[in-house]
């Protein structure tokens, strides 16, 4: 009742006592313990997770009371996996229980912020003109102006605005732009749409519907490997964890399993006490490598002379010597091990090997009329005969009746239909042996890595068959399987040199060969490629391999992983349960794709979107072309003609853009929504007036002048993403060239120090500032935030409604707004919503209905995949100018602007009249547009969008994903399944069939996470049988792999992959950034300098679960950036852990403490990357600026192979090939620092470096 | 017989003790989990242990000195044959050893808490005030020890023992008269202790009255019925 009226009854307190006094029984009040009860009480519990490109994508239970967050727990409900298998949870680890921090932190954006000399220009402008556009106009075409907020980029400043002042100026600013260069001027950068697919599409559908350019992740993040899409014409595809407990021997290789995939780790700890074998392959001694039964440490970027040594063990064991009958059928069904090459005369009577032999090649085209140039052939074993076998690409496109069917992997003759069996050698049938040269690369000099002295040409010798051609000549021929193993040096008692007969011999890529490039012992190598190899053979398969970001971040990552993917071929592990390629990087698996992208890229209005890939869009506009130090000439194959390769990176670039083979952003020097006009007036079509202009010379293309002021990205929308604090690769060079403000950039450029200057490009003084306006959306105060004019407060994780799918587990689960968005911050789909419908009023009077004209390349999955069987470039006059056969197709697309909002937010008509898919099926879909609007409602107000379902909220939204994709929509499933079998001939449906009447709703993944609906896009399946495991429908429903010969395929025959020695795989060193020699010793502080490989991992207490600038993780960690050394270099420089270091080349520089470790091997430093340098960062001593972020120091660097289009695998594809944002072969200086400066005081001011 | 002296030392002697009684006891009710002495040892433990204890020790028996001088009736000390100004040579003589050791202890826990980083940023407004109050009552105690040496008879003494057995048994009047000569020092020092009672309830003061001095003989385990 009262306190202190309890407290009165002191002598009456104790009412009894026990154990001889040493208790007591009292009367008080137990009031006080509801304190205690009431902290773990709430008020309800709401399902949702972490968007943030973390596979995990656990489903957590997130806590409210009285209105607030208080904490998260993992949630303990998925469904059950099958029997022997455990279940999948608990899910969830430390970073993600902290995330909550976040709400409520001082770190939370809570109100939309503008750059305040922007916003003073703005208010004056808009007093001066009435209209938005014009006085927008007014400042960006007014060099003082703009340069006064440009400038001040990254330096602070924000003022506090309202949504309804800066959503007039932010469509003020794309209206102008798209009105005076173009709408593909607009850019739109935001990561893994699987971690928040309707956020995501917020963005991408307003930027798709006014014509803007989504720029690709995947591959700038280098996650996407593009050995992949090579090997297996695939983006990726992977097991999900569960899957890691059927394996029977588990490598990790270069993946931090425990650290980076902490709540699917159990899996690997758990299928150890049945037995499985694990080994790790890391440079440092990691978290993973601690729950190895064999651990090899091989020098960090040398893996692939680890995998190629391996996979001599291999052939050697498992194919010469031995022999496995399961991996002999394997590869000889499900791999391109039997295909014919060409071999052409090369130098010195030695051969080289070309393309692959076609039924083009033979008198009338083997008998096949549709495609000839794009089918393979092998020798048939049953009838002795050479064959046109099913299942190359040939077959999947243009068939006619007939031989519609045969796009599959049944061994049989395709005309016939006669069982064959292929062979593998043509050894034992051949007309002779032949010297065939193969590059090698393993002589290349570096700085900092050993070579060997081995002839850069390998002359071994290689059985053939002679093959008469159509045109009568004779032409010899090896099957990849030949070719394969003089790559390997593996002596078959043909003769020769370069070939090895035990081990111990000093060849490339034997055992004994790797042990000076890698210094893992022999014994090793041969041990465990043969315990992988005896595994798969007992088991079928049951050899796995995880592989992460540590072997792709390489330039030469293809190497690492064919490396890796070749044994795992040639022991038949690809496609088998327990067994394959694991690769893990970020939160890539959107699994119900296809319902998404009509929603992301408006594709029920609009076809096609713009799409651009990343990596070469910042290389160029960041202007690190103008700083290329890395000359194409030094990765070449020693085999070609140097003369015939010449040109820098960005002349590759802009040569593959030309030809069609990637995309361009902006497309050409002239606006597209002028080109239809501009045609009219001279009497031609759209399409025809632009092939004519640019045969003339009148139009060129945007990349070739990149610093002309018409050809800048004008406007950025970051959302989703901490592109400067994070991703940007050559960070300073975003700033000074892109955002034109104080940066560290030490180099020089290519006109000051007399570089090589690209061919294909026009030079010019190098342009700074030259995006007018950089919007960013985000819940806290990023480092990307801090650069851009202005920032929008959006929804955290906990505060929308949205979907999350990983390549982890086959669950599909939501985000939902457990309370709403605090402050003023709205949802990301609430954001663009208003930003459309502000630009559809002030578009009035500047746009109305359009023409423009989209440069699409030749993409992956269509029929224009088989555009180029040959390299021809029309502007060298080599071939007529054909869009969408030799340049890129020109579409025109209507854009309606002033109903931008309208199609925002209803579903437009395009669905049914073009029906939807992706991967190269298609099916209608009349009946889910139908459902979701009697689900969603039908729009009722007047206009283009009355009757259409309606898409108002974040939910609708996510609504409209799942009703269209067929991993939430059994009926979907069905037709796709249905789509898929016409082109195979074979009946696959049943693999859905049984749960055709499933549909997945939010309110039903709300409710439980939910297994999605096994379908074609996608080539694993999720039932009761098997775990999801990549690549399994193609091996046990035979449908082929997207490539050239449907197989997986070991040889990559494309002209340029030839030109640049990659046919096979071969071991390639890291390439010499040449960053560190202009700059040490020149800016001494006193210290020692030493030089150290930059390696820049996954978090451990950061990203991937939370970001870095959360409290709870600074405090378990150092509080601030750090990077780890080893011990032996901490030594010879005079560091102490804890010491301030500064890490700094050409690029840029860093400051951070000094983690001195044992676990790190000499030679190489570890900054994990994404870590803000927002918190506890000084200035750098070398720039005189606040010390940057891990990638001050890296830049971007492009590999011509990746620009590879129209070639079946090798064609574009959005995220899905194109070139890849490597940047471990950096070096850095690293010293002590002498002078600490906070740079907190008013008068040091941060200035220019002057020496550059 | 000013005002002045009857408001500050008629009135203002029952306005404090009821806030001091009244204020405590609802606090006591209202914020049970606020009635605590927030130690912030924790935060810093250099030089606590010293500067605490001498503190706590000299304001303890200071509080005690002032108690029993104050209170206990003439009578008793007469029959126990002490006369006023031997009495007044103990209270200098015990004030000034117990209150310089209080001094040493506040001024480092003054330091402390003003130049601490982590104590002052976790100091509470009232946490600053109550511990500056403290010390400026202890300078005003300290400073009238010289004035009582000059008048050694005891006669100083016993007007302000009268005035607060006056207070105590409600006769304000006679309290008020038993004042009128008393120096400024004294009086300032008078004022200022009862606003400290004042300011009590509102203060981490409030700890004095739960000190647990029964807590080392409390038996192992207890069991709340209730």
């Amino acid at each position: 009742m009262s306190h202190f009226l309890d407290r009165l009854n002191f002598f009456k307190k104790v009412t009894d006592t026990f154990s001889g006094n040493h208790g007591m029984v009292t009367n008080e009040d137990r009031g006080w313990e509801d304190a205690y009860r009431a902290r773990w009480q709430h008020d309800k519990i709401v399902r949702s997770t972490h968007g943030v490109n973390c596979t995990g994508s656990c489903s957590w239970k997130i806590y409210v009371k009285n209105g607030l967050v208080t904490w998260e727990t993992q949630q303990t409900d998925y469904p059950r996996t099958r029997d022997e298998l455990p279940n999948h949870e608990p899910r969830g680890c430390p970073r993600g229980a902290s995330y909550s921090w976040y709400l409520y932190s001082a770190n939370r954006v809570k109100y939309p912020m503008v750059r305040g000399r922007l916003m003073k220009l703005w208010r004056a402008a808009l007093a001066e003109h009435q209209d938005p556009v014009t006085a927008w106009a007014s400042i960006v075409e007014d060099p003082v102006k703009s340069a006064e907020y440009k400038s001040k980029r990254g330096l602070g400043g924000f003022v506090r605005a309202t949504w309804q002042e800066v959503n007039p100026l932010i469509a003020a600013a794309n209206v102008y732009t798209a009105k005076q260069y173009g709408p593909d001027r607009i850019y739109g950068f935001s990561p893994i749409p699987a971690m928040s697919m309707v956020s995501y599409a917020a963005g991408s559908r307003y930027l798709s519907l006014i014509g803007g350019a989504c720029g690709s992740f995947y591959d700038w993040y280098c996650d996407l490997p593009p050995a992949s899409p090579m090997v297996w014409g695939e983006q990726t595809d992977v097991p999900e964890s569960a899957d890691w407990y059927n394996s029977t021997f588990l490598m990790m290789w270069g993946s931090n399993v425990p650290q980076t995939r902490t709540p699917d780790a159990h899996f690997m700890t758990e299928v150890r006490y049945r037995g499985t074998k694990t080994v790790v392959v890391c440079p440092d001694y990691s978290e993973a490598s601690k729950f190895a039964d064999i651990w090899l440490h091989p020098k960090q970027g040398t893996d692939a002379a680890v995998a190629m040594a391996m996979g001599h063990v291999i052939l050697r064991e498992f194919y010469l010597d031995g022999r496995s009958d399961y991996f002999t059928d394997y590869v000889r069904t499900k791999t391109d091990f039997p295909m014919l090459v060409l071999l052409d005369p090369g130098k010195d009577g030695a051969y080289v090997n070309s393309r692959f032999l076609h039924a083009a090649d033979l008198a009338d085209n083997a008998g096949h009329i549709n495609n000839p140039e794009w089918k393979t052939l092998a020798f048939d074993e049953k009838s002795g005969h050479l064959i046109v076998p099913n299942g190359s690409i040939g077959f999947r496109w243009g068939e006619k009746e007939g031989m519609i069917g045969k796009w599959n992997l049944e061994a049989k003759e395709a005309l016939t239909g006669a069982e064959t069996q292929l062979r593998l050698s043509v050894s034992e049938i051949r007309d002779t042996v032949v010297p065939v040269a193969f590059p090698y690369f393993g002589a290349t000099q570096h700085p900092y890595f050993a070579c060997t002295h081995h002839d850069p040409i390998q002359i071994r010798q290689v059985p053939v068959k002679k093959v008469r051609l159509a045109n009568n000549t004779e032409a010899l021929v090896a099957t990849v399987y030949d070719l394969t193993l003089a790559q390997y040096g593996l002596d078959r008692g043909l003769g020769g040199d370069n070939v090895a007969r035990t081990y111990d011999d000093d060849v490339p890529y034997t055992p004994a060969w790797q042990e000076k490039i890698t210094g893992v012992p022999r014994a090793q190598i041969i041990a465990v490629a043969r315990q992988f190899a005896e595994n798969a053979d007992k088991t079928h398969g049951k050899s796995m391999v995880i592989i992460g970001a540590a072997m792709n971040h390489w330039y030469h990552m293809d190497m690492n992983y064919r490396g890796v993917i070749n044994m795992l071929m040639m022991c038949g592990c690809v496609g088998q349960s327990g067994g394959g390629w694991s690769h893990y990087v970020g939160q890539e698996k959107l699994r119900p794709q296809t319902g998404w992208t009509a929603l992301a890229f408006a594709l029920d209005w609009h076809r096609p979107p713009r799409h651009m890939n990343s990596t070469s869009f910042w290389y160029i506009h960041s202007s690190q072309w103008r700083h290329e130090k890395l000359s194409m000439s030094e990765i070449l194959s020693p085999l070609v003609d140097p003369q015939q390769w010449q040109g820098t990176q960005i002349d590759y670039n802009v040569r593959a853009a030309r030809m069609g083979w990637l995309p361009t952003a902006p497309h050409f020097d002239v606006n597209p929504l002028h080109v239809a006009k501009a045609a009219e007036a001279a009497g031609q079509a759209p399409t025809a007036y632009l092939v004519d202009n640019l045969k003339a010379g009148n139009i060129d293309f945007a990349f070739a002048d990149p610093d002309n002021p018409v050809n800048f990205p004008r406007n950025l929308f970051v959302w989703r993403s901490n592109l400067l604090g994070s991703s940007g690769k050559g960070h300073e060079y975003f700033l000074k060239y892109l955002l034109g403000t104080t940066h560290g950039v030490q180099g020089k450029d290519l006109g000051e120090q007399g570089g090589e200057k690209p061919l294909e490009v026009k030079w010019r003084p190098g342009a700074e500032g030259k995006l007018d306006l950089l919007v960013t959306l985000d819940f806290r105060m990023s480092t990307t935030c801090m650069y851009s004019d202005i920032v929008l407060p959006t929804a955290t994780w906990y505060e929308k409604n949205d979907l999350n799918t990983s390549d982890m587990h086959p669950f599909i689960h939501p985000l939902s707004a457990a309370v709403d968005p605090a402050w003023e911050a709205r949802t990301d789909w609430d954001i663009f919503k208003e930003i459309a419908r502000t630009f559809s009023e002030v578009c009035v009077g500047h746009l109305g209905i359009e023409q423009d004209v989209i440069a699409l390349p030749t993409l992956h999955d269509t029929p224009n995949e088989l555009a180029m069987p040959d390299v021809r470039d029309w502007k060298k006059g080599e071939c007529e100018l054909i869009p969408g056969k030799t340049a890129p197709n020109l579409v025109v697309v209507e854009r309606d602007y002033p109903n931008t909002y309208k199609k925002f937010t209803s579903v437009g008509p395009l669905l049914e009249k073009m029906g939807n898919g992706g991967k190269g099926i298609g099916w209608k879909t009349e009946h889910e547009v139908e459902a979701l609007g009697s689900l969603n409602g039908t729009v009722r107000e007047a206009g283009i969008s009355q009757g259409r379902p309606r898409i108002e909220t974040d939910i609708d939204a996510a609504e409209m994903v799942m009703m269209l994709a067929p991993e939430t929509n059994g009926h979907v499933a069905v037709k796709a399944w249905a789509a898929l079998s016409r082109i195979t001939g074979r009946d696959h449906s049943h693999l859905a069939l049984p749960k055709e009447h499933e549909k997945i709703r939010f309110r039903d993944i709300q409710a439980q996470p939910r297994k999605i609906i096994s379908s074609p896009t996608w080539s694993g399946l999720e039932d009761e049988k098997v775990s999801y495991n990549a690549g399994y429908t193609n091996v046990h429903e035979l449908i082929p792999w997207r490539t050239v010969t449907g197989r997986q395929q070991f040889y990559q025959d494309h002209p340029w992959m030839l030109g640049f020695g990659e046919a096979l795989c071969a071991y390639r060193p890291p390439v010499d950034m040449k960053t560190v020699a202009p700059i040490i010793g020149k800016k001494p502080n006193g210290h020692q300098e030493i030089v150290l490989n930059f390696i820049t991992p996954h978090q451990k207490w950061g990203i991937h679960s939370t970001y870095t600038d959360n409290l709870l993780m600074l405090t378990l960690s150092r509080g601030g950036p750090i990077i780890w050394i080893s011990e032996k270099d901490a030594q010879k420089a005079g560091i102490e852990d804890n010491d301030w270091i500064e890490a700094y080349n050409l690029n840029g520089a860093i400051a951070a403490r000094a983690v001195v470790s044992q676990r790190v091997p000499e030679g190489m430093s570890l900054m994990y990357h994404a870590q803000e340098k927002i918190v506890n960062t000084p200035g750098s001593e070398i720039t005189g600026t606040r010390g940057g972020i891990h990638n001050s120091v890296t830049r971007t660097i492009l590999k011509p192979t990746h620009m590879i289009g129209s070639y079946a695998q090798q064609s574009y594809g959005f995220n899905y090939y194109g070139t890849v944002g490597a940047n471990r072969d950096e070096f850095i200086v690293v010293r002590k620092m002498d002078r600490i400066d906070w740079l907190d005081d008013e008068q040091t001011v941060a200035t220019e470096t002057t020496d550059h | 017989m000013n005002y002045l002296d009857v408001l500050l030392f008629g009135v203002y002697p029952y306005v404090a003790a009821t806030v001091f009684l009244l204020g405590s006891l609802a606090r006591f009710e209202r914020d049970q989990f606020t009635w605590k002495a927030h130690s912030s040892q924790i935060l810093h433990k250099k030089n606590m242990r010293l500067a605490s204890n001498l503190f706590h020790v000299g304001i303890i028996l200071l509080f005690l000195g002032h108690f029993f001088g104050m209170l206990t009736p003439p009578e008793i000390l007469h029959a126990l044959g002490i006369s006023a100004s031997a009495k007044q040579l103990l209270a200098v003589v015990a004030g000034s050893i117990f209150g310089l050791m209080c001094f040493a202890g506040l001024t480092m826990l003054v330091r402390r808490r003003l130049t601490e980083p982590r104590i002052r940023a976790t100091s509470s407004r009232m946490d600053i005030v109550i511990l500056l109050l403290l010390y400026v009552q202890l300078i005003l105690g300290l400073l009238t020890v010289p004035l009582s040496l000059m008048h050694l008879d005891g006669h100083n003494m016993l007007n302000l023992m009268s005035w607060a057995r006056n207070v105590v048994t409600f006769d304000p009047m006679e309290a008020v008269a038993a004042v009128g000569d008393i120096g400024f020092l004294f009086k300032l020092h008078m004022v200022l202790g009862m606003s400290i009672f004042l300011v009590f309830p509102f203060s981490r003061l409030v700890h004095i009255w739960s000190a647990p001095v029964t807590y080392p003989a409390r038996p192992y385990q207890i069991v709340r019925q209730r």
